[in-house]
């Protein structure tokens, strides 16, 4: 597990994990599993249905534990299509860290794609990072495209944290969250593209149950030549809030979509929408540049508190 | 010491040119508290943005402490200790008031204790702010505060305040001055600041009143003020009519 420099510094990356997990964990390389363990409250066990991925298992009032679930590609050429569940028990809480890192130094293509699919159970609270991260010098390509569906239960919640950090050619995100009565979905999307790269984001968020809120906040950055299109919709179906906030930072010859989108299906609900895409303010890079900092400090620091 | 020579700035307007300034020449010298005032539009931030490099002189020069300046740029003048609040503070998404301060101080990682000594200054709570964004959630008295609390926390040689008190509400403008009163008072540092407030006029050792490009009078407070406010009366036909009729 973890035997090369590179294996640590992708896993690092993604997951923020320095050796050995604690807690569950499993950690797949190269389409193969790297390491696995299972622990009183939470299960992880490869899946029985022909597909490739695994089921975890959080029995019900686990709170405070962390579930680790990364996935590394370190070899050119590796394709794949997984599918992992979450079942997660009534009163949990529980934080559980995915990504996915690639490591392409050859020319062929690098591929993952994930579904996950979590259940979550009465009153539990979930907390699940995403981050995706591509490096190497290779000619081929490093491409991730995720799928996320989570149903909430009444008075479930989930937080829902996603970065794309660099270095991915091709990326398109779906997701899609249904929440019951008195359940709550925030969304935090970060994004950055540069290059020729292209990403995609579809996200839905159901509002089914009364009482349901919804929240999405989506910053991203596109530079050099690289293209965003983002389709946050948020649906009301009962007596419930949602609120769409898209913000992006355009730079270079790049191109970014935002098409947000509320539907209300009920007269007691209340969505907002808000977005906007521009550059980088002349004025912010004029204070931080009266603080000492070049044009190019200026901008990082711009760029990095952004998708802090 | 800053000294300005035979400044001037002008900028295109259809076919000619207009000027902003017109061959201000000033010494200021080390740990003064000068005031900048005059009408709206008579060239004070023009001459102030041209001391932090935010403006390039159309011709004449700058020297600061000895050193002549007027070809760098702004961030080489900020690292030789010239700083500069603005009138109108930008906001950033994702920088967090610690944030400001951090990059304003720069070290690593300013401390709490610090934060709140300068945000105190400006008649902010640390435990309130430290972790917000400057962002549009902030009101514009607030961002402004701010943005006075990043110039201290810059312990910069030149301070350069625009309008500091615009925006800004009666009781944190009194704990304003009391800070501009308390860095002059214990020399830390030269302080030019642009502003229209009897109050921070009167704490000058100097008032420079810029009109029409031009540095029109010079003098202390006390002999600037009846001259300030002589011209209010006097440059507007209307209000001498008025003033007259009483």
């Amino acid at each position: 597990m973890m035997d090369t420099e590179i294996d640590r510094a992708l896993l690092e990356k993604i997951a923020d994990l320095i050796g050995k997990p604690v807690g569950a964990f499993n950690i797949r390389k190269d389409s193969g599993c790297d390491g696995r363990q299972s622990t009183e409250h939470i299960e992880i066990t490869s899946k029985t249905d022909g597909k490739s991925g695994i089921d975890i298992r959080v029995k019900d009032g686990t709170v405070g534990e962390t579930c680790h679930i990364p996935v590394i590609i370190t070899k050119s050429g590796v394709e794949e299509m997984v599918y992992n569940d979450f079942y997660i028990g009534e009163n949990c809480n529980v934080d559980i860290v995915a990504g996915c890192g690639i490591h392409n130094c050859g020319d062929q293509t690098s591929r993952h794609d994930g579904v996950h699919t979590f259940h979550v159970g009465k009153n539990s609270r979930v907390k699940y990072t995403e981050k995706h991260y591509g490096e190497g010098d290779g000619k081929g390509g490093r491409i991730m495209n995720p799928e996320t569906v989570v149903y909430l239960e009444e008075g479930a919640s989930i937080q829902m944290e996603t970065v794309q950090i660099r270095g991915i050619d091709s990326t398109k995100r779906n997701t899609k969250i249904v929440c019951g009565k008195g359940a709550e979905a925030i969304v935090t999307e970060r994004l950055l593209t540069h290059g020729e790269q292209v990403a995609e984001s579809d996200m839905e968020i159901v509002l089914d149950g009364e009482g349901s809120k919804g929240r999405v906040i989506s910053r991203s950055v596109a530079q050099d030549r690289s293209s965003q299109v983002f389709y946050p919709r948020m649906v009301g179906n009962a007596q419930c809030f949602g609120h769409v906030q898209c913000d992006s930072i355009i730079m270079g010859d790049a191109k970014i979509k935002s098409i947000p989108a509320i539907t209300a299906n009920c007269t007691e609900a209340q969505l907002v929408h808000e977005a906007a895409i521009g550059k980088i303010a002349g004025d912010q890079l004029l204070k931080l540049e009266t603080l000492g900092l070049t044009e190019e400090e200026a901008e990082d620091c711009i760029l990095k508190g952004f998708l802090a | 010491m800053l000294e300005l020579k035979s400044i001037s700035y002008s900028v295109r307007e259809g076919d000619g040119e207009l000027g902003i300034l017109n061959d201000i020449s000033l010494t200021i010298p080390d740990h003064r508290l000068v005031v900048f005032t005059g009408p709206n539009g008579g060239g004070k931030t023009t001459l102030a943005k041209i001391i932090m490099g935010l403006a390039t002189p159309t011709a004449g020069q700058i020297f600061w402490n000895g050193q002549d300046i007027t070809g760098l740029g702004i961030t080489e003048r900020a690292r030789l200790g010239i700083s500069y609040g603005f009138q109108q503070p930008p906001r950033f998404k994702g920088l967090t008031v610690r944030d400001l301060l951090t990059l304003a101080h720069g070290e690593e990682k300013l401390s709490k204790d610090k934060c709140c000594q300068y945000l105190t200054r400006v008649g902010l709570c640390a435990n309130d702010y430290l972790d917000r964004e400057v962002d549009v959630s902030l009101s514009g008295g607030e961002v402004k505060r701010i943005e006075i609390a990043s110039i201290l926390a810059r312990n910069a040689q030149l301070m350069i305040f625009d309008e500091p008190e615009a925006g800004i509400d009666l009781w944190s403008f009194a704990r304003l001055t009391e800070t501009f009163e308390q860095i002059h008072a214990a020399g830390n540092g030269t302080m030019i600041i642009i502003s229209h407030q009897e109050r921070i006029i009167s704490l000058a050792d100097e008032v420079i009143v810029v009109g029409d490009g031009a540095i029109r009078h010079r003098g202390t407070a006390s002999e600037i003020l009846p001259q300030i406010l002589a011209d209010t009366l006097g440059g507007c036909p209307v209000l001498t009519k008025e003033a007259n009729a009483l």
